[in-house]
């Protein structure tokens, strides 16, 4: 009994201490919860904030582009889509089975899908397929009760509603590269399209808008819980362009499957109220997401349906051409009455240079050096005038030079020179040279778009108008003279250009406007692709039609109308087309037509 | 008057059913629900605003394990002196049972599943060592507590199965079974001397320990001397923890208001960590009140343990007490970032059957030691003859 006694007395003073013990390792735990949630809480509530809200951007709807009576020429379109929740559906694969009795799935969605789903947490929205028609979207929401975990979604998506017409000046928007970015947040966003060309592209910025933000509770896996704020963005603005749709619409139509360009323009101001490449593309196909097989269509076809022709299509302007040396010539003193004989032929001596004409068009004045296309007056007169004189004219009116229209990808085209020969080919410029450039042939190229210019500013008395898309401002400075060039000058070229399509023997008669007030008036010309042999020229001269396509001349046609006071000028370019005069001029000629009947609702619009 | 009879009565073995009953500490049962019931509000939080998935289990298991522990309560304490070292024996073949399969399915094994049961066999240790070491120090005379002879045996009872569970690897159980039984085995009278050369010695195995530790269980010590540096691997948990606590200030965000809790950022929220969404919602205040409740228990403990004429009581009492201590310092300890995580959950709060279960039980057998505590219990475990 002794030892229970000792015993129990050494337990109660051991354990009393060790009790004691244990409240002295109950301070620190108290201690801690003031440091943590008395001294250090501030911090702390700061940090558990920024746990649970996240910012999420809102992306703005894309500004539409429009034409000039208003008419939607990109715009956004919903885009419904059917998505799916893992987590709320019983079986992903029985989901899309039964999914796939209402709409198309392919097995490649499918498997696409499957492996989403096992990526992505299981409360994400997967897409399933987007771009549902009407009647897809209503066979879903009908089953929807048997379909559960799945939605339909809608989102905005561009849309182009004149589909290929006017692919070229809108571009297309696509999302953006890796180079592209700018750590703007918006732009990493999957959804978020930019401009990748075209009016897309120049007026980009202003289109993009303004994007707002959300505050959203989100918990530790990224799942939203509820709304806290939102602050709308700005939606992009809309921007209107000089185009007409319709008449755009009907010159991609006329030109059909044709590797051309048409570019018109108002020749008072320079606005552009067609311009047209063809083969087009459709740009919405860029949005959904090019397919690999249809971007190798594209880029591989000989008809080059990428290429913005009226702007970065480069080709020597022929005969057309001969309107800016008769223009250089009378500037540099030469009468309109100064006369050529063609024999049909041109002897430099070193080499023989050939008339379109075989045997010759005779005694040939200025002005029938134009109506009728002598290519040997102009040889002549080219001989005479020199380079520098005829590139000095075409640089006054536009050409071999950017117009600065509001497009990317626009090429300058070439209006050579001395210097420039010496420097590229490293030989001097010769005589021959120059007589090649005076019929438009040889190192000189020009684009549609320049070509159009031209015309224009003979049309409207040598006012430097420079073609834009976009309507501008109220109190924009008038175009100012062009230096250099007499009203006389330039009404001599007029009054010819009237000739080569309303005078029986003009080159372009059989496409005149017999309609007066409508009458054009305009130039050919025919651009040879490939040299022409002297055995072929000693044998038989190939027609157009017996030729492959790539080996056909191009056609070209500059013309401008009302031929009294004229108003709209235009300029065409058929690849490979054959003949200006065949090819070409009828499609000027109607494009004229058109633009005039519909000029009069111009006007209302330009006033409003 | 009425103790001498209450004890001839016990002596005699005579005490009804009804008698035991009555000798149950109400106070202490009382407490124990009041801590049970801020751990089924906490569920209920952590659920969203629901009973199920854990509150209503937790309640069903509560209401069975309290029916348990007043049948172990009210149970002749000779049974529990009688089958302590069986319970050890027992315990110890499951352990080497888990580590086996542990083996064989390669990976860690910390249950044994019998169907509709999950026995864990640490669990059933913590018990087992409690009653084999009192009935160890109950059995030899005070005397000879110091001699090296007797200090063996309860240092290899400890050894044993404190080994086996590192292995698991489950240091928190591992660090709770051999705590506890330090305690035991000091308040049994061995030599404050030897703690001090054992503590030295320990300190100077830590650095081969160190070796013996699996990558996750050092990866967790490092990144507690540092959790800012990994905030979204390791130290995710007490980094979010502390975001926590500290978020929920002195009174907290309220009942169901804890963001940190409901939005998911806290881990394992309904066990180990539902202490730091009790401190959320209600604040250090709330934190303080449960705290509170816990040594409310242990003064209920102690109290228990000084009051018992025998020492196999005294040492039960106190071996389980001790143990919810060691709970409740590791769990508190470790969700406010001052130990490493390791994985202890808090007593009667936290989501679990095992752990709710072992700690009735345990407490079952505390208040066995308060029913019978003026027994009069043998060397032997049997009553004295009359």
């Amino acid at each position: 009994m002794r030892t229970d006694a000792d015993r129990r007395k050494s337990f109660t003073r051991r354990a009393t201490l060790l009790a004691g013990g244990k409240l002295l390792l109950a301070a620190p735990l108290a201690a801690r919860l003031y440091y943590l949630q008395v001294q250090q809480s501030d911090q702390y509530t700061t940090l558990a904030e920024d746990n649970r809200i996240n910012l999420r951007l809102l992306p703005p709807p894309r500004g539409r582009l429009l034409d000039r009576f208003g008419e939607p020429i990109a715009t956004n379109q919903q885009n419904y889509r059917v998505v799916i929740v893992s987590e709320q559906t019983r079986s992903v694969e029985a989901t899309l089975d039964a999914l796939a009795r209402l709409v198309e799935i392919d097995d490649h969605g499918r498997r696409r899908v499957l492996r989403e789903v096992k990526r992505k947490r299981a409360f994400v929205p997967i897409t399933v397929r987007d771009n549902l028609t009407w009647a897809e979207v209503a066979r879903i929401e009908i089953n929807a009760p048997d379909l559960p975990g799945v939605t339909i979604d809608v989102g905005l998506s561009r849309h182009y509603p004149f589909a290929a017409s006017a692919a070229h000046v809108t571009g297309y928007v696509a999302p953006p590269s890796e180079a592209e970015l700018t750590g703007d947040p918006l732009l990493e966003l999957p959804d978020f399209r930019i401009g990748k060309n075209g009016v897309e592209k120049t007026f980009d910025e202003r289109l993009r808008g303004k994007a707002g933000s959300l505050q959203v509770e989100v918990n530790a896996f990224g799942r939203v819980i509820r709304e806290l704020t939102r602050r709308e963005g700005a939606r992009g603005q809309d921007h209107m362009l000089t185009l007409d749709m319709r008449l755009q619409e009907g010159i991609a139509q006329r030109l059909g499957d044709d590797s051309a360009a048409v570019a018109l323009m108002d020749v008072t101001d320079g606005s552009v109220l067609a311009l047209v490449s063809t083969p087009g593309y459709d740009p919405s196909a860029f949005n959904k997401g090019l397919s690999h097989a249809h971007w190798r269509e594209l880029s591989t076809n000989p008809r080059a349906p990428l290429v913005n022709k009226p702007i970065a299509g480069q080709y020597p302007p022929g005969s057309t051409y001969k309107t800016i040396v008769a223009l250089a010539a009378l500037e540099s003193g030469m009468s309109p009455s100064f006369t050529v004989s063609c024999p049909g032929y041109f002897d430099m001596g070193s080499h023989v240079f050939h008339c379109w004409k075989q045997g010759g068009h005779g005694s040939v004045d200025m002005h029938e050096g134009l109506v009728q296309s002598c290519d040997v007056y102009f040889y002549e007169v080219a001989r005479r005038l020199g380079i520098d004189r005829i590139a000095e004219m075409s640089r006054r009116f536009g050409l071999g030079q950017p117009t600065g229209i509001e497009l990317p990808g626009e090429r300058g085209g070439l209006i050579p020179s001395r210097e420039w020969k010496q420097a590229v080919t490293g030989i001097s410029w010769q005589q021959g040279d120059t007589v090649n450039i005076g019929i438009g042939q040889g190192y000189i190229t020009t684009t549609p778009l320049q070509l159009a210019l031209a015309t224009a500013r003979i049309a409207n008395g040598g006012f430097a108008i420079t073609p834009r898309l976009t309507r501008p401002s109220a109190g924009a400075e008038p175009p100012s003279r062009i230096a250099g060039v007499s009203d006389a000058s330039l009404a001599f070229v007029r009054r010819a250009m009237g000739n080569v399509t309303n005078s029986q023997r003009g080159t372009a008669y059989r496409s005149r406007i017999p309609e007066p007030e409508f009458a054009m008036a305009g130039k050919t010309g025919t651009v040879q692709v490939r040299q022409i042999s002297k055995a072929e020229r000693a044998t038989r001269l190939r027609k157009n039609d017996e030729k492959p396509w790539v080996e056909r001349d191009h056609a070209l046609f500059i013309g401008f109308a009302p031929v009294e006071r004229p108003r709209f000028a235009v300029a065409v370019v058929v690849e490979h087309g054959g003949g200006g005069p065949a090819a070409a001029a009828p499609i000027a000629r109607d494009v004229l037509r058109d633009v005039q009947r519909r000029a009069p609702s111009y006007a209302t619009v330009a006033g409003a | 008057m009425r103790a001498r009879e209450l004890d001839l009565s016990l002596r005699n073995e005579a005490l009804p059913l009804i008698s035991k009953l009555r000798q149950l500490n109400f106070g202490l049962m009382l407490t124990l629900t009041l801590v049970a019931c801020v751990g089924f509000a906490m569920l209920y939080s952590a659920a969203g605003g629901a009973w199920e998935p854990w509150a209503a289990r937790q309640m069903l298991r509560f209401a069975i394990g309290f029916v348990i522990m007043i049948a172990i309560a009210v149970t002749d304490i000779r049974l529990w002196w009688r089958l302590a070292y069986a319970a050890y024996a027992l315990a110890l073949v499951l352990l080497i049972g888990v580590e086996i399969a542990g083996e064989i399915s390669g990976g860690a094994q910390r249950w044994i599943d019998l169907g509709p049961l999950q026995i864990q066999p640490s669990e059933v240790m913590k018990i087992a060592l409690v009653l084999t070491l009192a009935r160890y120090y109950h059995g030899i005379p005070f005397a000879e507590v110091n001699r090296i002879v007797y200090l063996v045996p309860p240092l290899l009872l400890v050894a044993l199965p404190a080994a086996l569970v590192l292995k698991q690897p489950d240091l928190g159980t591992a660090v709770l079974i051999g705590a506890g039984a330090v305690a035991m085995m000091f308040v049994a009278g061995v030599r404050v001397r030897y703690f001090a050369i054992a503590g030295m010695g320990g300190l100077g195995l830590l650095p081969i320990a160190w070796q013996f530790l699996r990558d996750y269980q050092k990866k967790r010590i490092l990144t507690f001397m540092d959790p800012e540096s990994d905030p979204l691997g390791a130290g995710y948990h007490i980094m979010q923890s502390k975001i926590a606590l500290g978020s929920g200030g002195v009174f907290g965000k309220g009942f169901l208001g804890g963001t940190q809790g409901h939005l998911n950022f806290l881990p394992e929220k309904q066990t180990d960590f539902i202490f730091t969404m009790l401190a959320e919602e209600f604040g250090m205040v709330g934190a303080l009140v449960l705290l509170g409740l816990y040594l409310t228990l242990l003064a209920y403990g102690v109290a228990i343990a000084l009051r018992c004429q025998h020492h196999f009581g005294r040492l039960v009492a106190y071996g389980v007490i001790t143990t919810l201590f060691l709970y409740v310092f590791i769990n508190i300890a470790m969700v406010t970032g001052l130990i490493p995580v390791v994985g202890v959950p808090l007593p009667l709060v936290s989501y679990g059957g095992t752990a709710m279960m072992t700690l009735l039980i345990a407490f079952g057998l505390l208040m066995n030691a308060h029913v019978h505590r003026d027994v009069r219990l043998s060397r032997h475990g049997t009553l004295p003859e009359a």
